[in-house]
């Protein structure tokens, strides 16, 4: 019982981290890989919060939230839309988004330095509940609420919305869309800003969980929500929950039956097994190129 | 390239004269840091002229980074001392190998061709069995003021070490724990992708298995990691008498963080990666029981040890940890052997670094041995009340 609890508070930060992930290049065909930067950032600033405006805990998770937002904003801005118009964009697009990836993290280790941070002592409640023999703490409770609570709210914004009409028109066809009165600028840029701001919030959450910020987080979980966005089905929004979930379930159960030494290589296996039974992913459609 | 510098050192050294070696770096050209130096006198009154050159790899970034701070601390502060005694003046030069032994291999180039006169580092085992060997070939000697992993005195005669290994001081951490709780069954984990934990590991299971204490299971991890709650549950449904783990600072903190969470409340015994304040500072109340074994005692009263933590306060407002310790006390070994020969040269200090016998150190009366490893006591801590007290 503790150790499927464990998976999923885990899992349910993978999933988040890979749905933001995911939400770019589902809708607008672009791999942001800055989005794990973004992910490291949002924690030091969350602990930033935390430890120097003196903010509750939960305080800090919307400002993070709105952070996110920002940054977004600003990678669209400078790693994407300069270069829509190339015939490479794609390429072009992955490449300079890893490039703000570097200058975010540049600037993290100027502003903080090396070491790893910490949430102040004393910024979590210490109550810990027993869910069915299960030790939890109510920071983990609290993860798990937020991340499932922002991933139902995200697809009902997909679903539902306005908004989410011309996300899924551009998905479909963004020329046909701008044909159609669909701002295509606009919603792309709030694209960006939602997939970061869910990846900030994942940011600041796996720091609480474990309570500590490294400049390298980003890139631990980089390949990890890289693999579950795979195993869900490219751009899909319920597979990389799924997914997310998936992976941090197997790491856990690879570790009590098999050997913790197996962790990754049965969690990884795992994922590929999947790909090999169902290339699309999990909830992804089979698609046929064009050319 | 390295060799025709080498070459060209000892053809300066030998000639004694400015001589152009048609080489590019221009160092042993101009006189400055050179390992021609050799001065007039011998020990206090030794003078030489010109600066010796030191150079430091640490890592000042990257996962050891909090370690590589702390020493680079202790070897400014122990600069600062050398400055204000005469005739001999050093020119300590600290790079970054941003715990990466590849970049740990440039940097020991980089000093190797600049022909420093000794080396001090790197931070990690790691990075030291593979930047040293090039100051080995090269004939520069090596002084390791942090590892502790068995095997880097073997790499070659130009190596040395001020840091005790695990091997002299987990068996008596593992003794005086065994003594003092009656350890019958515990777990052991390790990140096992360290050559310094890992080896630290080998020496916990050597030490467990000679008291005769049963490992109910071993739990691996990778250094890297920070979410530990999946092996914790594990440990903790063994009911184990105490958890052993060899793990860096950085795994430390949470790892005991997340096992007192978990409801885990057995002492918790840590290799030299525990040995660290910033745990009590970052973990808190969690840190309590953890038991640790370590070369320095912080509490000793010797003269030297009472003087460095006035000193070490007094520059950097924070108590020091035993990697700025042994990083002063290294510096202090250098220049008694660069004076006990009054001489720069490599072989020189080689020489002197080896015959060091009942030196007064902050660690003690430390002495090399023939195995170029230090030897002096060690002490076993336990955390109580936020501190680190002697474990009795």
């Amino acid at each position: 019982m503790q150790q499927l609890l464990n998976g999923l508070f885990i899992g349910s930060i993978y999933a988040l981290f890979a749905i933001g992930f995911t939400l770019v290049f589902g809708i607008l065909d672009r791999l942001n890989l800055a989005h794990p930067a973004v992910f490291a950032a949002s924690a030091f600033v969350g602990i930033e919060l935390v430890e120097r405006a003196g903010l509750s805990i939960w305080l800090a998770i919307p400002l993070v939230l709105v952070f996110g937002g920002i940054v977004g904003l600003v990678v669209e801005r400078v790693a994407f839309r300069p270069l829509k118009g190339r015939p490479d964009a794609h390429f072009a697009g992955l490449i300079s988004s890893i490039a703000l990836a570097g200058m975010v993290i540049a600037l993290l280790q100027w502003r903080y330095g090396p070491d790893t941070r910490r949430f102040p002592a004393g910024s979590f409640p210490d109550t810990r509940l027993q869910i069915a023999g299960a030790q939890v703490t109510v920071v983990q409770v609290v993860i798990l609420v937020v991340s499932i609570g922002l991933m139902v709210g995200l697809t009902l914004l997909v679903t539902r919305s306005r908004l989410g009409r011309g996300m899924r028109a551009i998905a479909e066809n963004p020329n046909a869309a701008r044909v159609l009165g669909v701002d295509v600028d606009r919603v792309t840029a709030t694209t960006f800003a939602i997939s970061s701001a869910l990846g900030a919030v994942a940011g600041v959450l796996f720091a609480m969980n474990v309570n500590s910020a490294q400049l390298g987080m980003g890139t631990a979980i980089e390949l990890k929500g890289l693999a579950v966005i795979i195993v869900g089905g490219m751009g899909s929004l319920p597979g990389a929950l799924v997914g997310g979930l998936v992976l941090g379930l197997a790491e856990v159960f690879a570790v009590q039956y098999i050997g913790s030494s197996w962790r990754d290589l049965i969690a990884f296996g795992l994922l590929f097994a999947i790909l090999l039974l169902r290339p699309q992913g999990l909830f992804g459609a089979r698609k046929v190129r064009q050319v | 390239m390295r060799t025709k510098l080498t070459t060209c050192a000892v053809a300066a050294a030998t000639a004694l004269a400015l001589t152009a070696c048609g080489s590019d770096e221009g160092g042993e050209a101009e006189g400055d840091g050179s390992n021609a130096q050799t001065g007039e006198g011998t020990g206090e009154d030794c003078v030489i002229e010109g600066d010796v050159a030191v150079g430091a790899a640490l890592s000042l970034t990257g996962a050891a980074a909090s370690y590589g701070e702390s020493q680079q601390r202790g070897l400014e502060l122990a600069a600062a001392h050398l400055a204000e005694s005469d005739g001999v003046t050093y020119d300590l030069t600290i790079e970054d190998d941003q715990t990466d032994p590849r970049q740990g291999i440039t940097v020991f180039e980089q000093f190797v061709n600049a022909d420093v006169s000794v080396i001090i580092g790197p931070t990690l085992s790691n990075g030291a069995f593979q930047a040293q060997p090039i100051a080995q070939e090269a004939g520069v000697p090596v002084l390791a003021i942090s590892n502790t992993a068995g095997g880097i005195t073997e790499q070659g005669d130009y190596i040395f070490r001020d840091s005790l290994t695990e091997q002299q001081v987990i068996p008596q951490t593992i003794a005086q724990a065994t003594e003092t709780y009656g350890l019958e069954r515990v777990i052991v984990m390790y990140s096992n992708d360290d050559a310094f934990t890992e080896s630290g590991y080998e020496v916990f299971a050597a030490s467990l298995e000679e008291e005769g204490i049963e490992v109910i299971e071993t739990l691996t991890f990778a250094k890297a990691d920070t979410d530990f709650r999946t092996l914790l549950t594990e440990a903790r449904d063994a009911e184990p008498d105490a958890i052993v783990v060899s793990a860096l600072i950085e795994a430390a903190i949470p790892l005991v963080t997340q096992a007192r969470e978990l409801g885990i409340d057995v002492p918790i015994i840590g290799g030299n990666g525990f040995n660290n304040p910033q745990l009590m500072a970052d973990a808190g109340d969690a840190a309590e029981g953890v038991v640790v074994g370590a070369a320095w005692n912080s509490s000793s009263d010797n003269p030297e040890n009472t003087a460095f933590l006035e000193a070490y306060e007094a520059e950097f407002d924070a108590p020091p940890d035993q990697f700025a310790a042994q990083a002063y006390t290294g510096l202090m070994l250098i220049d008694q052997a660069v004076r006990a020969n009054c001489s720069a040269d490599h072989d020189a200090i080689q020489e002197a670094l080896g015959g060091l016998q009942d030196v007064p150190t902050v660690l003690g009366e430390l002495s090399i041995n023939e195995d170029r490893d230090a030897e002096h006591t060690a002490v076993v801590q336990v955390v109580e009340d936020g501190a680190f007290a002697v474990l009795e």
